[in-house]
């Protein structure tokens, strides 16, 4: 059986991991070797690396830091972060990553999903979606530009939009929970993944051990992202998993 | 030198890095000569198996596998270049594979609860004890695929569940499958990667 994964997500720019990650035995706190090496040994299932500049200039920084991140770390390791066009997810393919995420091009030209799933195969294109709650409208709202941009689109409906044209996962980000520690947005992700037949990956809102215990014991999701819980150490992933595993969920 | 088929078939970056991190010199190569010469040949693949065995053969490479496998060299396939050491696949119709392993490739069967390509970590049983490969026993390794081998029994030396019972590693003598992909299963990806190269430097493929 396939295991659940555990994805701690890293903000990079110029190379360098940024939101200072605080791990004892990191000398240098910025440096995504290093962190990806500490990640590895900690039962990391897979990483996503995604990049806050997002120039071209920050693009090539980023294809060289894979280079050195997959000479060392041998797990799945996903890019985003300005990936608009099909050579920049080549250029990122190359470099070592195994999948690239895609959020604000999609929604300006789906093809895009199209074009990359053609060229790599659907399990290369990860889509991003950020979305939130609409009171008025009842239901989710995708936005894009980090959250900046509201959309007309309707999160369940661009999802299965994303998946026809070759999204091989998609990885939800609730803007409503993320950064609140108050849990995984569930109603959502029941949503989403009812309406596709993708992996789906949760993030937004993971505080505690007993988040991941709930998002996947409540939701069929594949993954459960985050960041700043384990990169401040609050978390291991070492004891959510183990957490885990005496309830039963599947994990590596 | 471990020698990798360069056929243009997507990523091998990763599996040479992983091969370098083990201190394996590697080449990358088309060369039937560089092929015969080296001291293992490793397959790779990602894609569809029949745009892979045209590729193959318009580098005239189908034969120089096929003498190659035949005469004792070892010769490792991952993921899709694992499916192409088999007789023949049925993904979009059916396509003859390199015949070296007994069996053919089909399509993961697809349910509400077994999703399409198998894509994550799954869980191996060994199916040979005396496998320089045991240690994979109870292991996850890292899956990306919609075909498996259905392959005779004494072929199988891992496995894992997916629906069904999926080969996870495959042998006959010097010829070698791994359907997951070692350069991205973690510390367990490696040590199979150095139980080959162990098995190579032996030259020992007696466990099966």
């Amino acid at each position: 059986m396939i295991a659940k994964r555990i994805i701690p997500c890293l903000d990079v720019a110029d190379g360098r991991v940024k939101k200072g990650v605080n791990f004892v035995h990191l000398t240098d706190v910025g440096d995504p070797v290093a962190i990806a090496s500490a990640y590895q040994q900690q039962g990391a299932d897979e990483l996503v690396f995604l990049d806050i500049a997002a120039t071209n200039e920050h693009r090539q920084t980023m294809a060289t830091m894979v280079e050195k991140v997959s000479a060392q770390v041998f797990m799945p390791l996903t890019i985003g972060g300005g990936i608009s066009s099909v050579a920049d997810m080549q250029r990122m393919l190359r470099a070592g990553a195994d999948k690239t995420a895609i959020n604000s091009a999609a929604v300006a030209d789906p093809a895009l999903i199209q074009a990359g799933a053609r060229k790599f195969g659907n399990q290369c294109i990860v889509v991003a979606i950020d979305t939130a709650w609409d009171a008025t409208s009842q239901t989710y709202r995708v936005y894009t530009h980090g959250g900046r941009q509201a959309t007309d689109l309707d999160a369940v409906d661009w999802a299965k939009h994303a998946v026809a044209l070759g999204a091989g996962e998609l990885l939800v980000t609730s803007m409503d929970r993320d950064g609140t520690k108050a849990g995984f947005d569930e109603r959502l992700y029941r949503l989403i993944s009812a309406a596709v037949p993708v992996p789906v990956i949760a993030s937004g809102g993971a505080g505690r051990v007993a988040d991941f215990v709930s998002v996947f014991k409540n939701t069929p999701v594949d993954g459960a992202l985050a960041a700043s819980v384990f990169h401040y150490g609050e978390l291991t992933i070492g004891d959510v998993k183990q957490t885990l595993r005496q309830q039963g969920v599947v994990v590596r | 030198m471990f020698a990798i088929v360069d056929y243009d078939t997507g990523n091998t970056r990763n599996l040479q890095k992983a091969l370098t991190y083990l201190n394996v010199p590697t080449c990358l190569t088309a060369d039937p000569q560089t092929l015969a010469a080296a001291d293992a040949v490793i397959l790779p693949g990602v894609g569809a198996f029949a745009a892979a065995m045209d590729a193959l053969r318009s580098r005239q490479l189908v034969d120089v596998l096929q003498q190659l496998g035949r005469h004792g060299k070892p010769l490792l396939g991952i993921c899709l270049g694992m499916q192409l050491l088999f007789e023949s696949s049925s993904e979009y119709g059916e396509h003859a594979g390199l015949g070296l392993l007994q069996g053919r490739v089909a399509a993961l069967p697809a349910s509400p609860k077994v999703k399409v390509p198998q894509m994550g970590w799954n869980q191996n049983v060994i199916r040979q004890s005396n496998s320089p490969f045991a240690s994979i026993d109870a292991a996850f390794t890292y899956f990306v695929h919609s075909y498996y081998a259905v392959c005779p029994e004494d072929e199988i030396v891992a496995t894992v569940e997916h629906g069904v019972t999926v080969p996870s590693i495959v042998q006959a003598k010097n010829v070698i499958g791994m359907q997951f992909h070692p350069e991205k299963s973690g510390r367990v990806g490696l040590a199979q990667l150095a139980a080959f190269k162990e098995m190579v430097s032996a030259n020992d493929f007696s466990s099966n």
